[in-house]
């Protein structure tokens, strides 16, 4: 079976490439990537230039953008134990449609993904069920607890490509130190969800004035500054690789600034709500617009837009956290924190090309090239016989929000409503075509 | 004429719409002088008191005004209701409307349920104290009080004194005040005054002496006795020392100031008994205006259009 994708703009900042032209797809792979690769006379069997294949689909991308599946390293697929909220199979349904090709679950399941055994469940799962590839992020400590380092080794065997508590912070400092210190032996990133957990206590949204006149119990940006600054301070000390989740705050985004400085091994991402909205969708005590770091102040959109302009952030990744519609029909106060971002994700990024934050290459690295590094996964590139994950974009496609035809089972959005520019209209993984 | 079917904040209205529901309120403090206190306004309407925090006073009184305005009225209170069993608080308060309530008087611990509770129901939801949010009524009572007693409330000095952060009295006072005309002091320790209040154009004193000084309304608010070893204060002594009312402190005020107190009061703590008791206090005065206000409200969130 071969696709043919003809006269696309082909965007692949892995190869420098920004032109009009061809792929080939063969076997799941990619073939060939060129200027026009001749119709129907694809290479034979014996090097010979058939016909008219039958075998070989067309795809006139005329107009479209044709770049690299997307790499989400950053989502809560919740199964095993919250399949209500989602499952391993519309997780990769729903990323397909938002044209991500990889995604990578964090632990915070039911079990827990802190051994191996949870690792092969959920990529037996993924194999049988998955829509497309599923990375498991491994627990940095056994059931989250922040108390005893996971088997980071045994988990990294099995198949998990980063380790992390997300969720939770590693509040003891030592336990943060021994995981990056520790993790270097098997070269995986320890991904870091910064919170100070005495200073952030009870916080449901940004603290401030908006927070008081709510009567909400604020989190201030400083629970997440600190956090991220001993990290840093932390990863300077053992050379281990630090990631830090979920930038938020303008302050986070200075610290990371200057630790890049200074030359330490150290990388960030943001999430497309943080650079999206404000703290001001909360008014009404919107509950779909709680999340964990919680929506900020304009001025600290404008440092995110600023670090992703200059590379403080390298990485665009979902959070993608689902909930059930009764989870969210509750007092504001007990609520669980989540916006579901699989769908959305790639229409809200894109208008930081539409504003000249980002080249719309530059939005690749971020959403697909970048993240494939720091998890040193070959992914994220139309590299000649890598996976052929490749995604289609109508860049000029308007179109509404509508959270009820989102394909996850959460439909706890924020951006219900809103009018979009520019989606993938057709997902093609592992040389297998979606399209809508 | 209300512009919204219920009443979840003092932020939500407009200064004619307060000014509406006070100058409504005094009619019915005329009907409350009466010997035959009932009016037949809103017979045949039911209303439902829905307490997920105890609180007798303010229930009692929303209950006598509901009563008084010759509706029926069903207390539902937590520990005899089913949210005991884990029900919804959704889906409590759908089989509230499906009892046939027109009117429900909500408080609950969480800042935001009657704004939940309106915008899934299609009774009238009063917001009787949610969270750290807003208690709507006590301000507009309190107003009610400032306004018999002083003729006005433009221009005047009020200091509200006491955890202002949590509290949804102090919350609701400011913008009730603030909206008309009042010039208004919050005093307390740092720990209970968020820095960024000032931006609501009041005036902020750490200082007791200092922000007592020449106010016509003093109004003092309970202090909660578990914010000490939380880090908010030491001890109740040390607050009661350094923000307490005594005497001394107001006699720094002018010399006609009222004093208030959204009760319940811990005495010789935020006051002591020969102020609350003595000749410049209105505190039970605020009580029986408390009817009058909450009378007001029903009666006109009643003829809102839906
Ligand atoms: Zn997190």
């Amino acid at each position: 079976m071969r696709i043919h994708i003809q006269n696309g703009r082909i965007i692949d900042p892995s190869q420098g490439l920004n032109t009009i032209g061809d792929i080939l797809i063969e076997d799941g792979k990619i073939k060939e990537v060129r200027e026009t690769i001749p119709p129907h006379t694809p290479l034979g069997k014996r090097g010979r230039r058939g016909g008219n294949s039958p075998d070989t689909r067309i795809i006139d991308a005329r107009d479209m953008i044709v770049i690299p599946g997307l790499v989400d390293m950053h989502v809560h697929l919740r199964e095993p134990g919250f399949e209500h909220k989602e499952t391993i199979k519309t997780g990769t349904m729903a990323a397909v449609k938002g044209g991500f090709t990889t995604v990578c679950c964090m632990p915070n399941t039911f079990p827990v993904n802190d051994n191996a055994s949870v690792t092969e469940f959920i990529k037996r799962k993924a194999s049988q069920e998955g829509y497309c590839t599923v990375l498991p992020i491994g627990a940095i400590t056994k059931g989250q607890k922040g108390e005893e380092l996971a088997e980071i080794g045994t988990m990294r065997k099995e198949g998990c490509v980063a380790f992390s508590d997300d969720g939770q912070p590693v509040m003891n400092s030592l336990i943060m130190r021994r995981a990056l210190e520790y993790s270097k032996a098997f070269n995986v990133p320890v991904i870091s969800h910064s919170e100070d957990l005495s200073l952030s206590e009870g916080g449901v949204m940004n603290e401030g004035l908006l927070s008081v006149t709510l009567g909400l119990r604020g989190s201030p940006a400083e629970a997440e500054q600190i956090m991220i600054f001993r990290d840093i301070v932390l990863a300077e000390l053992t050379g281990g690789k630090l990631h830090i989740a979920h930038v938020s705050t303008k302050g986070s985004v200075d610290v990371i600034r200057n630790a890049k400085k200074r030359g330490v091994h150290v990388t960030a991402e943001t999430c497309p709500h943080y650079f999206s909205i404000t703290e001001d969708a909360v008014k009404g005590y919107d509950t779909n617009a709680k999340v964990n770091p919680p929506l900020r102040t304009a001025q600290d959109v404008e440092a995110i837009k600023d670090g992703l302009r200059d590379g403080t952030i390298d990485v665009i990744a979902t959070d993608h956290a689902p909930h059930h519609r009764d989870e969210k029909l509750r007092e504001f106060d007990t609520a669980p924190s989540g916006i579901s971002g699989l769908e959305t994700a790639f229409s809200l990024s894109m208008r930081l090309v539409g504003s000249h934050i980002l080249t719309f290459s530059q939005l690749i690295e971020k959403m697909a090239l970048n993240p494939a590094r720091i998890l040193q996964i070959d992914k994220g590139t139309l590299g000649v016989g890598s996976d052929a994950d490749v995604v289609i974009i109508d860049e000029k496609k308007e179109y509404t929000v509508e959270s009820h035809k989102f394909i996850s089972k959460g439909k706890n959005t924020p951006f219900n409503g809103w009018g979009l520019r520019g989606m993938p209209v057709i997902t093609i993984y592992k040389g297998k075509v979606y399209e809508w | 004429m209300l512009n919204n079917k219920d009443l979840l904040g003092i932020k939500e209205l407009s200064v004619q719409e307060i000014n509406l529901i006070l100058d409504t309120a005094a009619g019915f403090k005329d009907v409350l002088g009466r010997d035959i206190k009932k009016v037949p306004a809103l017979r045949g309407k039911t209303t439902v008191n829905l307490f997920f925090e105890p609180s007798t006073r303010t229930r009692t009184s929303f209950e006598l005004a509901a009563k008084r305005l010759s509706t029926d009225v069903i207390n539902f209170s937590v520990p005899t209701s089913s949210v005991v069993k884990g029900e919804s608080l959704i889906d409590t308060a759908l089989t509230v409307q499906a009892l046939g309530a027109d009117f429900i008087i909500i408080r609950h611990a969480s800042s935001g349920v009657p704004h939940l509770l309106a915008k899934n129901l299609n009774a009238s939801v009063i917001n009787a104290g949610d969270g750290t949010n807003e208690h709507p009524t006590q301000a507009l009572l309190d107003a009610f009080t400032i306004q018999e007693k002083k003729r006005k409330i433009a221009g005047l000095e009020i200091a509200i004194v006491g955890d202002i952060m949590h509290s949804r009295v102090a919350k609701s006072n400011i913008y009730c005040l603030t909206a008309l005309g009042a010039r208004v002091r919050l005093i307390g320790p740092p720990t209970l005054i968020p820095e960024n209040l000032k931006a609501m154009g009041v005036s902020v004193f750490h200082n007791m002496e200092d922000g007592v000084k020449g106010v016509d309304v003093l109004i003092m608010l309970r202090i909660q006795m578990e914010r000490q070893g939380k880090g908010f204060f030491p001890s109740t002594d040390e607050y009661s020392k350094n923000w307490g009312l005594t005497p001394e402190r107001l006699c720094l005020a002018k010399e006609d100031v009222i004093v208030m107190h959204p009760g319940p009061m811990n005495r010789g703590i935020e006051i002591v008994s020969e102020i609350a008791d003595g000749p410049k206090s209105v505190i039970l005065e605020q009580v029986t205006n408390g009817i009058a206000v909450r009378m007001s409200v029903m009666y006109l969130l009643s003829g809102v259009k839906r």
